[in-house]
This record gives structure tokens, C-alpha cells and sequence, in this order.
């Protein structure tokens, strides 16, 4: 019997250094100057979630938490803004890790979409409470984008820890 | 005796125990950052943070540009030198008229022994990036404190007021622009001095001229400039020009629809103005001055 809708891949055991340095990376995508384009997809809410789908045991609530504070004083956004959503995000894939994992990427990526949405729609929530008004609707376009991306953001996250299918001494990796 | 799992199987609090204590932290920053400002401090400390990787994600844009000048042609070097000499004999004409006009006025001035204008200080400063965050319309720009900008300083480009500087990391600052729905700029009409408070209309890139009576005398195509007589903006600088006006019978007020005169969108460079020395402080039980605090809660609107 089939439990999963593909086959699984045993990895390695992640690297802490590699994770840091995606997050890191995914911040900097954030911070880049996009001026204002529409549906720019916003990668440390995919990166985090990806995470904690897959290592729920080292990304958690807190590191969320403080990647958004970045986020927050980056931009100059209300602080505390990203980080409440990003807190709710983390506590989203960490609950639901154990489904997504058995679904094929697509329908990971849908799965993924309703969280991302979800924490678009509590910073919009937190936005209007403070007195601010409604972007339009492009302003979820970011998520549909994020989402699109997240098989290969999965793909690139764990490359590091796949190994060979079949080992060759001669083969360098 | 009560059964201890094995430490290796302890994974801390639960999630949502986790997940209670992160969002009313995150709660408790917003509150203080919205309502009573007292997380200035810790922005500051997380903004240091921010910093090298704010730096770090706007350098491919700055190769490209580096690259992109580098292959610069000759023939456009020698257009752009031509229009800038033709633009130069044009403000060399204007700026002789203003040394006379300049003369003339200190000598009335003097007449009316009113108080010389101190010539403000500025600084060159240029835009970094445009905050991503979709509900306010703010640049972060090149200079901070240790450049000695304030909060509260105008910020101009070449054609006319662009936004107002509202918060200062050490080496950044924040510029809210004049099209934020927060901010609120003084201004007048250049045609007949009527004094008036424009508003930002957020996200349409427009401002508004709110609270203004449905008969007052603005005309389409009017041009606004700063009144100064907050203080903080320098009188006379262009703001925005009159697009629309709606007058309904219905409602006190008329609608008046400007589009910013300034490139608020588009400039990297700007001048950022120091405040005027010497001005008295504002008596304390009245009201702040509209631009001094651009996040002061906005009346009601009459609909």
C-alpha cells in the first residue's frame, strides 16, 4: 500500500549553518528594492515554512518570531507586524507537518498557499486595526507566486542533504 | 513515584504555549509602536541588525547601475552636456533676477524690521529603497543621525517637496512621503495665499485637499506651495497642483483632487532641509503642528 503519493527520499541530517544562511538569503530577497511591483513573492514567509514542514525540530515559533522583528524594522512596517504573522505561520506548517509531508509537491504547495494566505490576511487585519487602509487585492498576488515557487524552494532547501543513489568511488560527490 | 521521560524525548513547551507567548509579545511591540511609541529603542537595535543586510540585498541593484554607467555612450554624455548648458543659461537668467529680487527684499524687509530668513542647512542624501510593506508610502534614504538628521526635517528634490523625514536610525532614515495617507502637508495657494492642510491619498499616489469649503476660490490647475508657518517646511515650495474638484451641494466640504508636483516616485536624489533655528517652541497644550506629528490620528471624514 502507498502511503505516500511519491516516493521519499532518506536524507542526511540538516545542516544548522545551511538553514541560517537560507533565511539569511531569503531576507536579503526581501530587502531588495522592488519598488512596487506586484506579486512579488515574500520568501521568508516560504523559506520559514518550508523549514518547519521539514526540521520542526530546529525552525520553531521563536526563530520565526525574531525573522520577522527583521522584517518589521527593515521596512519601516509597524514592528511587531511580521513577527505575529510569522509566529501564526510557524505554528500553521508545524502542526500540519506531518500531512503536507504526504502529499505530492503540488498539492504540498496548496496546502502551503491557505498558510501563506492565512498570514497575509492577519498582517492585512493587524494594518487596518492601526488605521491603515485596503492595498487591493494584488496585494495577495505575492502568495500565489510564493506558493508557486515552493516545490522548488523545497527542491533547493534539501539538496544539500540528498545523497547519491548509487555510489561510485570514482565520483566526487 | 511519578514517571520523568527520559530528557532526550523533552522538546520544551508545546507549540501553542509557544505560539501564545510570541503573539502577545509581537501584540504587546505593536501596541507600543502604534499607540504610545515606546518601541523606538528596540526598532533601533533591530534596524542595527537589519542594517548590513539591507546594505548587502540593494548591491546587485547598485553593480547593474555601475555597469550599466560604465557603458554609457558618448553620444548621450554629449546630449545630456547640451541640455544641461541650455538649462544652466536658463538659471543663470533666473538667478540673477533673485540676486536683485533678494536685495530688494531684505532692504523691505528691513523696512518692516521683520526677522531675516536664516538660510537652512541641507544634505544631499539618496534613496535607497522603497519600503516593501504596501499600506504606506515611505523611502529609506542614505544619511541617518550621525549626519545630523532629524526626524521632522523636509525632504525636496529638484522640483518641490517629496515627504518629511519620521523616523532616524543611525545611518538610515525614514522619509514618509507627502502621498502617505498619514501625512499631512501645509500649503497654499499660490494664486490668492488661501492657507489649507493637504492630505495623502495612500496608495493612488495623489493628495488630498480635505476641509476645504465647497465654495472657497481653488480652481483647477492652481499650483501649492508650503505656507511655512509650521516651521517646518521653508515657504514657497512646491507641493502639488489641483487635478480635480468635485463640489457637491450635499456636503461642507469640496473635494479637491492634486497630483504631486515633486518626482515622489521617482528620484534618487534629494535634499534634506534642516528646521529652522531661532523659532519659538510651540506653546505645549495645543495641538502639535499637523507635520510635526504625521502619525496623530486623522478627524473623521464628513461623508
Amino acid at each position: 500500500m502507498a502511503y505516500f503519493e511519491q516516493p521519499q527520499r532518506i536524507l542526511l541530517p540538516v545542516s544548522v549553518g545551511y538553514m541560517a544562511l537560507t533565511v539569511v538569503l531569503a531576507l536579503l530577497f526581501n530587502l531588495m528594492p522592488w519598488h512596487d511591483l506586484v506579486g512579488v513573492p515574500d520568501m521568508v514567509a516560504l523559506v520559514v515554512a518550508c523549514w518547519c514542514v521539514h526540521q520542526p525540530r530546529r525552525m520553531g515559533i521563536g526563530i520565526a518570531w525574531f525573522v520577522g522583528l527583521l522584517m518589521d524594522a527593515g521596512n519601516g512596517a509597524l514592528l511587531g507586524q511580521h513577527a505575529f504573522a510569522y509566529a501564526f505561520l510557524a505554528f500553521g506548517a508545524i502542526t500540519l507537518h506531518r500531512r503536507i509531508l504526504w502529499f505530492s509537491q503540488w498539492r504540498q504547495a496548496a496546502h502551503v498557499l491557505v498558510l501563506l494566505l492565512l498570514t497575509q490576511v492577519l498582517m492585512l487585519g493587524v494594518r487596518l486595526a492601526a488605521g491603515g487602509v485596503f492595498p487591493g487585492p494584488m496585494y495577495f498576488a505575492g502568495s500565489l507566486t510564493a506558493a508557486a515557487l515552493w516545490p522548488t524552494v523545497t527542491f533547493l532547501l534539501l539538496l544539500p542533504q540528498r545523497r547519491p543513489e548509487s555510489v561510485d568511488e570514482n565520483r566526487p560527490l | 513515584m511519578d514517571y520523568q521521560p527520559p530528557p532526550f524525548f523533552s522538546r520544551g513547551p508545546a507549540p501553542l504555549v509557544r505560539l501564545g507567548f510570541f503573539v502577545s509579545l509581537a501584540v504587546l511591540l505593536m501596541v507600543l509602536d502604534a499607540r504610545f511609541r515606546y518601541a523606538e529603542s528596540i526598532r533601533e537595535v533591530v534596524a542595527l541588525l537589519a542594517y548590513p543586510l539591507q546594505r548587502a540585498a540593494l548591491a546587485p541593484g547598485e553593480l547593474l547601475g555601475a555597469t550599466a554607467d560604465f557603458f554609457t555612450t558618448q553620444v548621450a554624455l554629449k546630449q545630456e552636456n547640451d541640455q544641461l548648458k541650455a538649462k544652466d543659461l536658463v538659471a543663470a537668467s533666473d538667478l540673477l533676477t533673485l540676486q536683485a529680487l533678494r536685495a530688494e527684499n531684505s532692504q523691505l524687509r528691513g523696512l518692516l524690521e521683520a526677522r531675516e530668513r536664516v538660510p537652512r542647512r541641507s544634505t544631499l542624501a539618496e534613496i535607497l529603497y522603497q519600503g516593501r510593506d504596501p499600506f504606506s508610502r515611505k523611502v529609506i534614504i542614505d544619511k541617518g543621525g550621525r549626519q545630523g538628521i532629524e526626524p521632522g526635517q523636509a525632504v525636496i528634490d529638484a522640483t518641490g517637496v517629496i515627504g518629511q523625514v519620521t523616523r532616524v536610525h543611525p545611518l538610515l532614515a525614514e522619509v514618509t512621503l507627502i502621498t502617505d495617507k498619514e501625512q499631512r502637508t501645509p500649503v497654499e495657494v499660490v494664486r490668492n495665499g488661501l492657507r489649507a492642510v493637504i492630505y495623502g491619498g495612500g496608495d493612488k499616489g495623489t493628495l488630498d485637499l480635505s476641509y476645504t469649503a465647497t465654495n472657497a476660490d481653488v480652481q483647477a490647475d492652481d499650483l501649492l506651495v508650503t505656507s511655512g508657518i509650521d516651521g517646518v517646511y521653508p515657504p514657497g515650495l512646491p507641493v502639488a497642483k489641483v487635478a480635480k474638484i468635485e463640489r457637491n451641494a450635499a456636503t461642507s466640504f469640496a473635494t479637491i483632487t492634486c497630483i504631486p508636483v515633486a518626482g515622489t516616485d521617482q528620484n534618487r536624489q534629494v535634499l534634506v532641509l534642516s528646521r529652522e533655528a531661532g523659532l519659538p517652541p510651540p506653546p505645549a497644550e495645543a495641538a502639535p503642528s499637523a507635520s510635526i506629528a504625521p502619525k496623530q490620528k486623522r478627524p473623521k471624514k464628513r461623508e
